[in-house]
């Protein structure tokens, strides 16, 4: 039927078998590979900005609240350990550049090369989950999971834990404001445990993607997979980088 | 759209990636030092400014945001500000709700 596929395709000069004439991957609705690829990613962009404003609402609240707060804030703080959140700052880091080049092997049909990149920024995603996990447990431990048995023993008492104490020497806070380190721990579980989820779904990805990429799938011209879930992956990178500084950073010396 | 075309062609190479991570460890090591200073209220600035450096970073060179077309650097723009105006608006709003209240 090749009037059929003439009207299909919108353009007489294909009057014949269409397959023929441009790659498998482009889909019929688009004019060319290129114009392919810029709809996937202004859509992936799109799709970022509605994590900007959903991130971005976490980062208000946390902002409005540590205001408020601010002594509870403060103390809350001073509960997280900035080795481990400095060791998973590089982590991340890293695995955005493993990723990076992952893109640039997929670009330039490195297989292999691809399916070392995509191994390491999965092992490097796991690790940082690993860390955090380290890190719930402390909190577990102390009884600073909100809702769950909570204890201001650390904020009433702080020199009961002289491993803190020797760090910041806080001073005891009174009771109603030490019943609002349990405000921080929310925010820090949700923001931290948002951004955790974010990466578990990342690793899915990840590993559906190493399956295909030793097969070649996206070694042979169509990049798109792998450049837009590094736009996704880099893009968890960026709130790590705004959490630690906004979670760990910033309240050391307040 | 012949410079959209060339554009969408980039290729960013290992060198800029190479020289973009080491930016990133670098200012990951300077936000953490500077958070061991006591600098009093120039803390948070000093490290917001510094996660806001390497987060630009990232967007630039790792999702390619210097090399790519002017419609994607316009949804990026316009998303930030949009976030701008959503985080100014609310802090007015808590700002200003006690007025003369203190």
């Amino acid at each position: 039927m090749p009037d059929n596929s003439a009207i299909a395709h919108g353009s007489p000069e294909n009057s014949g078998d269409a397959h023929d004439e441009h790659p498998s991957y482009l889909r019929h609705h688009f004019n060319s590979v290129e114009q392919q690829a810029d709809a996937a990613g202004f859509a992936m962009w799109l799709f970022l900005v509605t994590e900007v404003m959903f991130f971005g609402g976490l980062f208000t609240a946390y902002l409005i609240y540590r205001n408020w707060y601010y002594a509870a804030f403060v103390a809350g703080s001073h509960q997280l350990n900035v080795k481990w959140g400095t060791l998973n700052t590089l982590v991340l880091i890293v695995s955005s550049f493993t990723m990076a080049m992952g893109v640039w092997c997929s670009q330039t049909r490195r297989r292999s090369g691809l399916v070392l990149c995509l191994t390491l920024t999965f092992l490097l995603g796991l690790g940082f989950l690993g860390i955090k996990t380290i890190e719930y447990r402390e909190k577990i431990e102390k009884h600073h999971v909100p809702g769950f048995h909570y204890s201001l023993q650390s904020f009433m008492d702080p020199q009961s834990e002289p491993e803190v104490y020797s760090e910041y020497h806080d001073k005891p806070l009174p009771l109603d404001m030490a019943v609002h380190t349990e405000l921080y721990f929310s925010l820090y579980f949700l923001m931290t445990g948002m951004h955790a989820l974010h990466m578990i779904i990342g690793l899915g990805i990840l590993a559906f993607m190493i399956l295909r990429a030793r097969t070649g799938a996206y070694t042979s011209g169509h990049t798109t997979f792998v450049l837009n879930f590094g736009l996704y992956w880099h893009f968890i990178d960026i709130v790590w980088i705004y959490l630690f500084a906004l979670l760990y950073l910033i309240s050391r010396h307040a | 759209m012949s410079e959209h075309n060339e554009l969408a062609h980039h290729i960013v190479g290992p060198g800029v990636y190479v020289v973009i991570l080491f930016a990133l460890l670098v200012g990951t090591g300077l936000t953490v030092w500077a958070s061991f200073v006591d600098l009093g209220l120039w803390n948070p600035v000093i490290a917001l400014a510094i996660a806001t450096t390497k987060a630009m970073l990232v967007v630039l060179y790792f999702m390619h945001v210097r090399y790519s077309s002017k419609l994607t650097m316009l949804t990026i723009g316009a998303g930030i500000f949009m976030f701008l105006v959503l985080i100014s608006l609310t802090l007015a709003d808590y700002i200003s709700r006690a007025w003369g209240n203190w």
